[in-house]
């Protein structure tokens, strides 16, 4: 499986990583070696392997009150680049992109 | 005291701590004053610390614990309020977490004294700690030489003697590798029993917290203090862990499976002569060889490296110029997102974000990630069927000893295949140990592994114990610029 | 040609739990910014999230609630995008096994009973807030605040089953009734505690494949529900009719100019790269919890108003008023003075007219009215309303008391000093007494001249010092009239 200096600079867009144009040629072969090394995956038989997730069986979940973790304003933001009023500030976002 | 207090065991220096004969302040200078000097310039272990917090946090620590007063050096990924935690990234330059790692409570509630942060490779992604924003590290034993990675720092400072014990990250054998080529002992325990909170992720279902010692006693210790179910970890197994208080009762009538089909290319001889005499070690203890065909490596490098990139992805995306770190200048939000990750990751964790991504996104999910999980049970399956017949196994660490600094970073595909014998124990969740096995004609350490079933850490130890060839390993390291007198076993 | 609009709705519901979705700080209004977060909802590196009980059990009451099917197995997943206010540049959510799948939520609209299916109910994480861009120096910024995000919320998909901006409102109105029934959710709208995209698309009636779909956003009331939708449907209908095709895209509504905007189309389409979030195990209902949670499912509203109508015997109005709220409904239920209909529509007037009033003017919840009077209290006092020891006035008085002091009824009107002579036990005797003083026109009534039987009524009164209930007056005269028509 072979990717090209398109399909790189694809990949580093979605990824949010920005990428010098002499760079793309590099991670495109780098990409490809290690897609072809993948293929060895090929070998196996995988007739009735389930994908597995390594987390515990049991779910024990959290019971709804609060744990002592809540940070004061000013702790959360002592390492943010750059804030106001307890704001972080950034960039314009323009679009609203609510869940 | 006749011998110097670096060269104690951590159990040794607990035991004087809790009869007041020694002074945690003591045990801590004793590594960076007496030893630090003649190693730390050129060898690079240690990336964040000052005299200043080590002393406070020696005179804070509790003098009653089973780790009272031992200085312990925390692998960069690790989180604490004490010293920067910065992944050796410059993309987190300089930031400080305002909370405790889970294990790094536990290690300040049973008296350890950390005193900084070691070296590795950026993101834990590497096996050479070549990666990182600090420079590499170097292999105490030769200056031209790998500490190997990604734990290299943490290695390397129990190796040279800085600290008796120190805690690094096992994603793909990051703690196991580095503990072969330092020539210390390197435990990946059972995935969730430690907890990852605090813990940086790199491969969220591929990592552990693993530790540093030069006794297989003090890596007991040390997983008795940390080990258990933590509220903040989903992941932690349920129940109390597993008692290793009987490290040293053993290996009579336990069967060790023997995968000779493993190591028939590829593997140095003196690692083969290792594992063989690490075997006979076994035997002559009582326990019984058991021989076993074993699935290849290869296959775990591809679902390794398919696995933990797709996470890694989405793990690194946080890091973003937004709420923490380096924030590269920019107009718009997806120009300070890609000049800040651009600038802010190495090439081998851009490299790794990418093939991951690739292996997550639309029209390709199932040919990669995906397939990658279904081979992931295939090799929990092979685990689990080795386990069935044999109560642990012995194969290499690594199939060489620590390699040439520079030897493998223009080549990731060399540096992913060096890792064949330790990714299966993270796909597995099953714990690893390495157990340094002395030195090769090149002076170099080699290490064997022991790998065990889930819950299998008391196994491995009592095995590791029984391998304690000379009784104290670290006397194997030497630096180049003084012959260092190394003590008798305590 | 004819054409219809059809329209799939996704829901978000903020859920009203104490803490938030993975972590244990505070969910609530108006705190200051970045007050209410940890290492876990800011996305600092290290931290792992925890499922909180309480949303997981709010997911299931909805989905039992819905005729949903529950999974006793379903997993967290990774969705993959870069926005500021996502801490970790993912949300955690629920993918292609979510907690809940089908069910349906039947609704009046325009007075037709419809029935619309859901396709799924699934768990995840809210996100932070950011503000619109202001400027800084020579720079535009925006400001950005994560006490929201990791807040609890089910997000509710339809199946594409609506025709028409009035269906949507009527299931949003009735969704936001059960959520707030089911108290799992304040259910506003206006502060963002339920939200709604609305999925549009137009195709000619009969056709076999649904149009192609735009995405409207930012629908933050009922009404701009309805308004957003009807020009979406009127904005792609004209683009039909000028021949053009509908792109896939989404868009906002903007309420102020009642204007759709495109926001971005399908080219800039995100790639989520779902993937099963490895630090959360699949999250697993145990054997019993699905049962105890059926056995524990509340009566729903419309099955409550149903009841009223046909076992109280109330007007549907009452009914519909009654179970608006579950607390005002179960009180309601608790201090009827009796199971006939007389009894509660006596209760439901008391609720509806008094109750209720006072609940705003003071700014109550029927809590805070049952803690100073409890059920058993006003259904007393609901008892001698409806025996008629209380005239009208008096009643009124004494129920502005209730609230405020201590003390039964008749120990109320003592100390107020108001004699009621309001028992039967105490007018028979003057009744009677009346009858005997006054045998001529007693002989007059029995003849059938009625104009005198107020004259009775009237002694009667003059007796009582005004303070006998006239109704009970009439009802006793004429039980002792009768008994002397036979003698």
């Amino acid at each position: 499986m072979a990717i090209d200096r398109a399909e790189a600079a694809r990949i580093a867009a979605l990824a949010r990583i920005a990428l010098a144009p002499e760079e793309e040629e590099r991670v495109a072969l780098q990409l490809s070696q290690v897609l072809d090394l993948v293929a060895t995956l090929d070998e196996l038989d995988l007739a009735g392997c389930e994908p597995t997730v390594l987390t515990p069986e049991t779910s024990d979940l959290r019971a709804d009150e609060p744990d002592g973790r809540t940070l004061e304003s000013e702790v959360a933001l002592a390492g943010s680049p750059e804030t106001e009023h307890g704001f972080l500030l950034v960039p314009p976002v323009v679009e609203s992109l609510e869940p | 005291m006749s011998t110097p207090l670096w060269s104690w065991s951590a159990r040794a220096v607990a035991e004087g701590v809790r009869a007041g004969r020694v002074a945690p302040e003591d045990a801590v200078a004793s590594g960076f004053d007496d030893v630090a000097p003649g190693f730390e310039p050129w060898v690079n272990a240690v990336v964040h610390t000052d005299a200043e917090t080590r002393h406070a946090n020696a005179r804070d620590a509790r003098r009653d614990g089973p780790l009272a007063g031992v200085p312990v050096l925390l692998k960069d990924n690790l989180c604490s309020t004490d010293f920067p935690t910065t992944c050796c990234s410059r993309i987190l330059d300089g930031w400080r977490s305002p909370y405790d790692a889970t294990v790094v409570r536990r290690l300040r509630e049973a008296g350890a004294v950390v005193v900084g942060k070691g070296n590795m490779d950026e993101f834990a992604m590497g096996s050479s700690t070549e990666y990182g924003a600090y420079g590499p590290t170097r292999n105490p034993f030769d200056a031209s030489r790998v500490a190997g990675g990604s734990s290299g720092g943490p290695a390397a400072a129990v190796a040279y003697g800085l600290v008796p014990i120190a805690l690094g990250s096992d994603t793909g054998g990051s703690v196991r590798q580095p503990g072969a080529f330092c020539g210390v002992y390197g435990l990946k325990p059972t995935y969730g029993r430690l907890s990852r909170y605090g813990l940086v992720a790199f491969g969220s279902s591929l990592d552990q917290v693993g530790l540093f010692a030069r006794h297989a006693g003090d890596l007991a210790e040390t997983y008795a203090a940390l080990a258990g179910p933590d509220p903040f970890d989903a992941s932690t197994r349920a129940g109390a862990a597993p008692d290793v208080s009987a490290w040293d009762s053993g290996v009579r009538g336990l069967r060790f499976g023997w995968p000779e089909n493993l190591w028939v290319e590829g593997v140095e001889p003196a690692i083969v002569a290792a594992l063989e005499r690490a075997a006979s070690l076994l035997e002559r203890a009582g326990a019984v060889r058991v021989p076993l065909h074993f699935l290849p490596g290869r296959y775990a490098v591809a679902t390794y490296y398919l696995i933990a990139t797709a996470e890694a992805s989405s793990n690194l995306a946080r890091f973003d110029g937004v709420r923490y770190g380096l924030r590269e200048p920019a107009d718009d939000l997806v120009g300070l997102y890609t000049a800040t990750r651009g600038a802010g990751f190495g090439p081998e964790v851009r490299r790794r974000i990418l093939l991951g991504t690739y292996a997550l996104s639309a029209g390709y999910h199932d040919a990669y990630y995906a397939k990658a999980q279904r081979a992931r049970t295939r090799i929990v399956r092979e685990y689990e069927a080795a386990f069935a017949s044999c109560d642990l196994m012995l194969m290499p660490t690594t199939p060489t000893a620590a390699f040439r600094l520079g030897e493998k970073t223009e080549d990731p595909l060399a540096m992913y295949l060096s890792d064949l014998f330790t990714l299966g124990a993270n796909l597995a969740g099953v714990p690893g140990l390495s157990v340094p096995m002395g030195l090769d004609a090149q002076g170099l350490p080699v290490g064997v592994q022991l790998l065990g079933a889930a819950d299998a850490e008391p196994v491995l130890l009592r095995a590791a114990r029984a391998l304690e060839v000379d009784g104290d390993v670290s006397r194997m390291a030497r630096g180049p610029e003084r012959e260092v007198a190394w003590p008798a076993k305590r | 040609m004819a054409r219809e609009a059809v329209i799939g709705l996704e829901c978000h519901i903020q859920l009203a739990t104490r803490t938030k979705m993975f972590c244990g700080c505070p969910v609530g209004f108006g705190a200051e910014p970045n007050s209410a977060v940890c290492p876990v909802c800011m996305g600092l590196p290290g931290a792992l999230p925890r499922v909180n009980a309480r949303a997981v059990e709010a997911a299931i009451v909805l989905g039992l609630a819905l005729g949903c099917r529950v999974r006793a197995e379903s997993v967290f997943a990774r969705k993959n995008y870069f926005y500021p206010d996502m801490p970790k540049n993912y949300q955690i959510t629920q993918y292609d096994r979510p907690i809940c799948e089908g069910g349906a939520l039947g609704c009046e609209v325009e007075g037709e009973v419809r029935t619309f299916d859901l396709t799924r109910i699934h768990l995840e994480e809210d996100a932070g807030k950011s503000f619109h861009p202001e400027r800084h120096g020579d720079r535009r910024l925006s400001r950005v605040d994560f006490n929201r995000a990791g807040v609890p919320l089910l997000e509710l998909v339809t199946e594409p089953v609506f025709h028409s901006p009035a269906e949507c409102a009527a299931f949003l109105t009735q969704l936001r009734r059960l959520v707030r029934w089911l108290g799992i959710s304040g259910g506003d709208m206006e502060k963002g505690q339920l939200r709604c995209d609305a999925n549009v698309s137009v195709r000619e009636v009969g056709a076999a494949t649904l149009g192609t779909k735009r995405e409207l956003k930012n629908l933050n009331t009922i009404k701009g529900v309805e308004r957003g939708v009807a020009r979406e449907i009127e904005a792609q209908c004209a683009l039909l009719d000028g021949g053009e095709r509908i792109v896939q895209a989404t868009l906002l509504y903007d309420a102020d100019r009642d204007r759709l905007e495109v926001m971005r189309t399908k080219e800039q389409a995100h790639d989520y790269r779902y993937f099963p979030d490895p630090d959360l195990p699949v999250l697993r209902l145990r054997a019993d919890a699905l049962d105890r949670a059926r056995a524990e499912a509340p009566e729903l509203p419309w099955a409550r108003e149903a009841r009223y109508r046909e076992a109280f015997g109330l007007p549907a109005y009452d009914a519909q008023v009654l179970t608006e709220d579950r607390a005002v409904s179960d009180y309601f239920e608790a201090c009827r003075p009796g199971t006939d209909a007389a009894a509660a529509k006596l209760a439901s007037n008391w609720v509806m007219n008094e109750l209720l009033r006072v609940l705003k003017e003071r700014g109550w919840g029927v809590a805070d009215w049952a803690a100073r009077v409890p059920a058993e209290r006003f259904r007393d006092f609901l008892a001698r309303v409806g025996a008629r020891e209380l005239p009208g006035p008096v009643a009124k008085q004494v129920f502005e008391w209730l609230p405020d002091e201590d003390g039964t009824v008749p120990e109320l009107l003592e100390r107020h000093g108001i004699r009621v002579s309001g028992g039967e036990d105490e007018l028979r005797p003057m009744v009677r007494a009346v009858l005997d003083e006054n045998p001529g026109p007693v002989q007059q009534v029995l003849e059938g001249r009625e104009a005198t039987f107020g004259f009775l009524v009237g002694q009667v009164m003059k007796r009582s010092r005004g303070q006998a209930v006239p109704q009970v007056v009439n009802r006793l005269l004429r039980e002792e009239l009768d008994a002397r028509k036979g003698s």
